[in-house]
């Protein structure tokens, strides 16, 4: 065995990932963003999230219930010193609906004194089979938000050209699909969002493009970072996992391997084999030489 | 006098405020946010002191989960 001397001075290697990133106006400390929606209690929610390392969460405006049988908030199981809250406007079909939605969400997170009441994740949908998102709405919500001084994180499907019309709408982040929301398919068309990070990120490198929805599982989340992602927002993967605590986590760590293996730089891909060890030397029998 | 509060016709007093409806259903007025005939209602600029009118369709929100 080893001794503590004989190992040849290499201290750990500890990565770090690069600093906070910025949208608009906002600096997150954590690339994974959150969702709130569909575990199976608000005490599964509050593990899940903070084995997720998140700092932003999600969440969505909605009716308030007249009677709520078990009397319970989700407010009250948010720690809003501890979190940026993200209110998106799911359930929206057109830009005005969007538009109310977010002026809502706005007003009750001024009253939280949340940081996230500068901004919205923007949802226009086109149907509620798919839950793609309306383009044209999409971009027609975002001007007018702009106008109203939010920071728009807008949701778009995978299409390049999409994505870079939004952006000219004034969104301070573009957030393409992996795959349809709470599908669970991952990144289904890798081209078609290194496409957008390219667009999106040409002539302006730190614009923050974070990959939204349909992510299954950990290894989906290091593939969008992988492709150079900034982030990556999920809900159902966590939610929806047997053990979503552990999930969460796996989430976390699958973040940070994708995001070091990006800024690592992958090797090259190859077609045929190179071997790891040198030929010079065997005392091996080899084929056709 | 006739107010729709949340998609449900109810029956309120003439002079009933936006804060009146609010706290009458046993909710926080910091804990929701309100629409009036689809404008929000600014807490800041004493919005919630308005009297509601006949008619009125209101709209009480709060937060749920979400992705």
């Amino acid at each position: 065995m080893w001794g503590e001397g004989e190992r040849a001075g290499v201290a750990p290697y500890n990565p770090c990932m690069s600093e906070l990133f910025r949208i608009g106006a906002f600096s997150v400390s954590s690339r994974l963003f959150v969702g709130t929606g569909k575990y199976s209690s608000y005490e599964v929610m509050q593990a899940a999230l903070a084995a997720s390392g998140c700092q932003v969460v999600t969440v969505a405006v909605r009716r308030e219930r007249l009677v709520d049988a078990a009397g319970r908030s989700l407010l009250d199981y948010l720690d809003l010193s501890k979190y940026v809250i993200l209110p998106n406007t799911a359930g929206c079909f057109t830009a005005e609906d969007a538009i109310r939605v977010a002026l809502l969400g706005r007003e009750l997170l001024e009253k939280q004194k949340n940081a996230g009441a500068g901004w919205v994740k923007l949802e226009v949908l086109g149907d509620k089979k798919t839950l793609l998102p309306d383009p044209v709405g999409t971009i027609e919500a975002t001007r007018e938000l702009v106008k109203e001084g939010f920071t728009v994180l807008a949701y778009s499907s995978d299409d390049p050209r999409a994505a870079v019309r939004i952006k000219e709408a004034g969104a301070a982040s573009v957030m393409p699909a992996g795959s349809p929301i709470g599908s669970g398919q991952g990144v289904l068309n890798p081209l078609n969002v290194s496409l957008c990070m390219e667009l999106l990120k040409e002539g302006d490198p730190k614009y923050p493009v974070i990959v939204d929805a349909g992510v299954g599982t950990a290894s989906d989340v290091t593939v969008a970072m992988e492709l150079g992602a900034d982030g990556v927002l999920l809900n159902t993967g966590i939610a929806h996992a047997k053990d979503p605590v552990k999930m969460a986590a796996a989430m976390k760590w699958g973040l940070e391997a994708g995001r070091l293996a990006y800024e690592a730089g992958r090797m090259g891909k190859k077609r045929y084999a190179t071997a790891s060890s040198p030929f010079e030397g065997v005392v091996s029998y080899i084929p056709g030489e | 006098m006739k107010i729709v509060v949340n998609g449900v016709e109810e029956q309120w007093g003439v002079g009933v405020t936006v804060r009146g409806v609010v706290e009458g259903k046993g909710m926080n007025v910091e804990k929701v946010a309100v629409e009036v005939n689809r404008r929000l209602v600014r807490s800041a600029g004493g919005g919630y002191e308005r009297e509601l009118k006949e008619g009125d369709v209101v709209e009480i929100v709060t937060f749920v989960g979400g992705g």
